[in-house]
């Protein structure tokens, strides 16, 4: 598969979403809505659950199903809201010492007026900013588009796991062709020089795990949630201060 | 009243946190005049368009004498305005073409060549107002400021200084956003930024950023709103799209004044604006507030 074929298979539709991950991996999902400032945005899915018995905080970029879902879920796309959400989601599984599971999927965050009026830098540094110091453990699974800063702000975590046929990135491809060459036509070239897949970036060592995607069989969610209770469970037994300690060396050494 | 049929059919998907039904008119653009300029000796104003004397411009901190419309600075001029002293730091850090992406190479080579700058961030020590101060200042010349590995790298290291001398950071903050070229590595500067930030803050120390014209993208949505004071200069432009990809994703122009520093301010996201002429001032008020000595 080339660079440009993952691209399109990241965004293919019928992929499965961050929903269709919490329905198959937390028990008991009870999901938590608002920011407590303005609105809730239902581009980001957050709340509380089970994964194999232990307690955890899930938040999720949910792009949505067909039109009306995808419709009301803003593609994806979260406004300040959504990272405000899920900031004080983060925090109060700090409290309560709850491991911090995100999906993230999204092309990126919105760009529009009402995003701009209500601080969408601030609430995505914010939240990249309280994520990176949180004193619990923390994993995000980018399980389609990782688009820019809109994915980073819920991808400050202790380790960032891909599935193979998912994307992370600064810029979109056609972003990237148009910007940097005046020209769309070049997606596939772009996609190829950003190195946004799965297997490069691993190689990058921007991403600790890929995925395999099993055809997203029942298999499949098995196998990711096993990996996740195994890698929580590790983390559970180090200190806060390790933790945030660890985390800050895994950025520092880009 | 005219029924008006596109309007009915074509609606664009309903999205309620958009407050799109209340937005104001579009700003005329006005029309620009053209002129011939001998070169050196004076510029045009991009703004007003007004021919302007070079030795006029620079005894006016950059500033249009005829508009007002503050030019880009480069980072060491804007360091001579703001500070009393200063003492560079990490001067040798660069870094070349991770990705291998294709003329990147070359583009750094002519940058350094033309700007003498290894890339868009200077970083150093001085004093402001008398307070000893660490401070980072971005560079325009250098593909407007993107962040790529050096400039991550030096913030980073500016702010684990300051950290370790009990240093406050004033940052003078310019960038359009991620370095393309550096793809994920770029992106991962956001969070090692942010996380040098951290360290910062949690050592109960002051850091103020001063976004100027522009301060978009990646480190808008990181180090430039994670300070403890945001100043903003007059009239920049501040926001995480760029106007452009707004227009383009919501297909309507956009209001007069949007994004500008006023702007930021009259949504409560800077907490003063400040113009460039009383900027050093400012900042010496802030960080005596802050670090000073306490007589009563």
């Amino acid at each position: 598969m080339s660079a440009y074929d993952i691209v399109l298979k990241s965004r293919e539709k019928g992929r499965p979403t961050a929903v269709k991950y919490i329905e198959n991996i937390v028990e008991g999902f009870i999901e938590l809505h608002g920011d407590r400032r303005f609105a809730d945005d239902k581009a980001v899915v957050g709340g509380i659950g089970y994964i194999g018995g232990m307690p955890v905080t899930v938040i999720g970029i949910e792009k949505g199903n067909d039109t009306n879902d995808k419709i009301a879920h803003n593609f994806g796309c979260a406004h300040p809201e959504g990272y405000r959400k899920a900031v004080r989601l983060m925090k109060e599984a700090e409290k309560f010492r709850r491991p911090v599971l995100c999906f993230v999927d999204t092309s990126g965050a919105y760009c529009g007026i009402g995003a701009e009026e209500r601080g969408q830098s601030e609430a995505i540094a914010m939240s990249i900013l309280e994520m990176i110091r949180l004193k619990t453990p923390t994993l995000s699974v980018i399980i389609g588009e990782g688009g820019s800063g809109g994915a980073l702000g819920l991808s400050a975590a202790d380790e960032v796991w891909i599935t193979e046929t998912s994307t992370y990135s600064a810029i979109s491809p056609e972003g990237c062709a148009s910007i940097l060459w005046k020209d769309s036509s070049r997606v596939a070239d772009a996609s190829e020089c950003l190195k946004m897949t799965a297997a490069d970036l691993a190689a990058l060592g921007a991403v600790e795990r890929v995925v395999p995607e099993d055809g997203f069989s029942e298999r499949f969610y098995v196998d990711l949630k096993e990996s996740i209770v195994k890698f929580f469970k590790k983390q559970r037994e180090i200190p806060p201060e390790e933790l945030i300690e660890a985390r800050y060396r895994r950025f520092r050494k880009f | 009243m005219k029924f008006d049929f596109k309007k009915f059919f074509f609606k664009k998907p309903k999205n309620e946190l958009e407050g799109t039904e209340n937005v104001p008119a579009p700003a005329e653009e006005e029309p620009k005049q053209e002129a011939v300029i001998p070169e050196k000796l004076a510029e045009k104003c991009e703004k007003c368009g007004q021919i302007i004397l070079k030795d006029e411009l620079d005894a006016n901190f950059g500033i249009c004498p005829k508009c007002g419309h503050c030019r880009k600075i480069d980072a060491r001029r804007r360091i001579d305005l703001c500070l009393d002293d200063f003492t560079e730091l990490f001067a040798d850090e660069e870094s070349g073409n991770t990705l291998d992406f294709p003329g990147y190479t070359e583009k750094l080579a002519d940058l350094r060549e033309k700007t003498g700058e290894k890339d868009g961030v200077v970083c150093g020590t001085g004093h402001i107002g008398g307070v000893l101060t660490a401070v980072f200042s971005m560079d325009y010349r250098f593909m407007m400021g993107s962040m790529g590995h050096t400039v991550g790298e030096k913030i980073a290291k500016t702010f684990e200084y300051a950290t370790e001398k009990s240093l406050p950071v004033v940052g003078f903050v310019l960038s359009g956003g991620a370095r393309m070229q550096e793809g994920i590595i770029s992106l991962m500067q956001m969070a090692k930024t942010s996380a040098a930030v951290a360290k910062h803050g949690e050592a109960g120390l002051l850091y103020i950023s001063v976004l100027t014209d522009p301060t978009t993208g990646g480190v808008s949505a990181s180090f430039a709103f994670e300070s403890d004071i945001i100043m903003a200069e007059k009239g920049a432009l501040i926001g995480f799209a760029g106007p452009r990809v707004i227009e383009q994703t919501i297909r309507q122009k956009l209001p007069e004044g949007f994004q500008r520093a006023e702007f930021i301010e009259e949504k409560g996201f800077a907490d003063l604006i400040v113009e460039r002429k009383e900027m050093k001032e400012k900042l010496a008020a802030i960080l005596r507030l802050h670090c000073g000595e306490v007589v009563a």
